[in-house]
């Protein structure tokens, strides 16, 4: 190909992310300016509330409970090769609170809250549900979005905050019942050890990627095509989004909480 | 009175408004008639401004509908969508109450209900299906919920597209003097698209036929037999030969 072709075809590909990216950080500031402004729809707030937080509970339990099981096993096994079994504690703390709490919670919340309010609002796109609320007045921004971003920013984080004491007591758990850990200093050593800036950058993250999730779901779910087509590659690309940019949000956050 | 000028609208390379031009007098009921997919829903929706004209002009009372406070403008509007469109996490009295739930016309939850249980009888609905889902309702159910949801703030201007579809012929009737009585009475301008000439004939003061994305003739109802255009002519009387290609 000629390569002049071929740096076109690349500026037009790089030309139509940025113009995705600029879409994408006009929403966003419009859904953050909805939240501030009034009207205000506390029922949908609430609705929001439930299905982003309490109902992600479960899963989020789950999730984070084999996990720190699972971590606890595998530097076990792995400090025994250099004699440092006894960095279990240590390590499970570390690895939940900073990198795989946030990170696994993020991306269930992508797969389970970006999902389904992607396929929710683009069901309403398509059915002409988001015309019938222009008309009646309403916007759909303020009575859609504002509160499921809003729910996300609430109880993302205290859903990280959660997986994390779980995914600790997994590996609690497992180095107590298998690895023949004391129960007294395992916990001692995990309290001893943390500090509050793990904390604080867990429960950070879990903010941030809480509305990365709530919004690429929005976002998605309010551009979808016409049809039952539309709906699921809108569903699909929510999702996508919201996985990739949350490991890309973490990397970031990563960065400005532990590289000083 | 709401006035549309030249207005085109395309969507990538389909045009589908090519220059509509049409004049709906305060206080009167246009029905628009026209072929499946010659974009009657879509100049509907050009006057609401949720589809936004590629260029001409949509004058609501001599004011642009584009300028102003959107939401007074939109408070005089009731729209039937044609699938419906109704919420489907609400019940059928909070979709037909909508309106006077929340913002400016927000009045208590039991007057609210108590206005959408009267709007639902106008529409032939009982008051027992005011607390079921959308979901649960057959599809001529579900067209008089919008049609009640429409109705419910009693606008001056009311949308309705295709209300009768999907209706049995009683009930059609009914719908057609609902919305006759709507105009009579509350002195409302009714714009209505639909494919039943009977409905036409019983709603309509004026006949607009969209073709070709133009109005291809307009006239009171009364003309609408003697019309002398062929299109208008083979489309009341539905003959598959005549000017209007129908492809098999
Ligand atoms: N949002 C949209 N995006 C792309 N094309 C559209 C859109 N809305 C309408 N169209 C196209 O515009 C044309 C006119 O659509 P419209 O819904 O106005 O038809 P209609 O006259 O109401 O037909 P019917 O009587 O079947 O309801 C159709 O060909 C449709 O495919
Ligand atoms: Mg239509």
């Amino acid at each position: 190909m000629n390569p002049l072709a071929l740096l076109a075809r690349l500026g037009r590909a790089v030309l139509s992310a940025l113009a995705a990216v600029g879409r994408i950080a006009i929403f966003a500031f419009g859904a953050f300016a909805h939240i501030l402004r009034p009207p205000y729809y506390p029922r949908e707030l609430f609705n929001a509330l439930l299905n982003v937080g309490w109902l992600s509970l479960p899963v989020v339990g789950m999730t984070a409970i084999f996990t720190g099981g699972a971590l606890a096993l595998q530097i076990y096994s792995g400090g025994a090769r250099f004699n440092a079994e006894a960095v279990v504690p240590q390590i499970v703390a570390i690895g939940m609170v900073r990198e795989l709490g946030p990170v696994l919670v993020g991306l269930m919340i992508a797969a389970r809250v970006t999902s389904s309010i992607a396929a929710e609002i683009a069901t309403m796109k398509v059915t002409e549900q988001i015309d019938a609320l222009v008309t009646l007045s309403t916007h759909p921004m303020k009575y859609l979005v504002a509160p499921r971003v809003l729910a996300a920013l609430i109880t993302v984080p205290l859903l990280v905050g959660i997986g994390d004491i779980i995914g600790i007591a997994g590996g609690y758990a497992v180095a107590v019942q298998n690895l023949g850990f004391n129960a007294a200093a395992y916990l001692q050593n995990t309290v001893d050890f943390l500090e509050l800036r793990d904390v604080v950058s867990s429960l950070a993250k879990g903010a941030v990627f809480g509305v990365i999730a709530a919004l690429m779901g929005c976002y998605y779910g309010m551009h979808s095509g016409r049809g039952a087509q539309g709906v699921g590659r809108a569903t699909k690309s929510s999702v996508e989004a919201a996985a990739v940019l949350i490991l890309a949000a973490n990397f970031v956050l990563t960065g400005v909480f532990f590289s000083i | 009175m709401i006035n549309m000028k030249n207005v085109h609208k395309a969507f990538g390379p389909k045009k589908v408004l090519r220059g509509l031009t049409l004049e709906v007098p305060k206080g009167t009921s246009m029905v628009i008639i026209g072929g499946s997919g010659t974009g009657k829903s879509v100049a509907l929706k050009c006057v609401l401004g949720l589809i936004a004209p590629d260029s001409g002009e949509i004058l609501v009372d001599g004011k642009p509908a584009d300028s102003g406070d959107r939401d007074a403008f939109l408070a005089r509007f009731g729209m039937l969508f044609q699938g419906g469109a109704l919420f489907d996490s609400l019940t059928v009295w909070q979709n037909v109450a909508f309106r006077l739930l929340r913002g400016s016309l927000k009045r208590p939850a039991e007057e609210a209900r108590a206005i959408a249980i009267e709007k639902l009888r106008r529409v032939g609905l009982t008051p027992d299906v005011a607390d079921l889902f959308p979901a649960e309702l057959s599809g001529g159910m579900q067209k008089r919920v919008g049609l009640a949801r429409a109705i419910a703030a009693e606008p001056e201007i009311i949308f309705f597209d295709e209300p009768t579809t999907g209706l049995d012929p009683i009930m059609a009737g009914v719908i057609n003097e609902l919305i006759r009585e709507i105009v009579v009475e509350m002195g409302a301008t009714a714009m209505t698209i639909t494919h039943d000439m009977s409905s036409v004939r019983a709603i309509a003061d004026n006949v607009a036929m969209l073709h070709d994305g133009v109005i291809q003739w307009t006239g009171p109802v009364a003309q609408l037999d003697n019309s002398g255009d062929p299109y208008l002519d083979q489309f009341i009387h539905g003959r598959a030969e005549g000017p209007i290609e129908a492809v098999r």
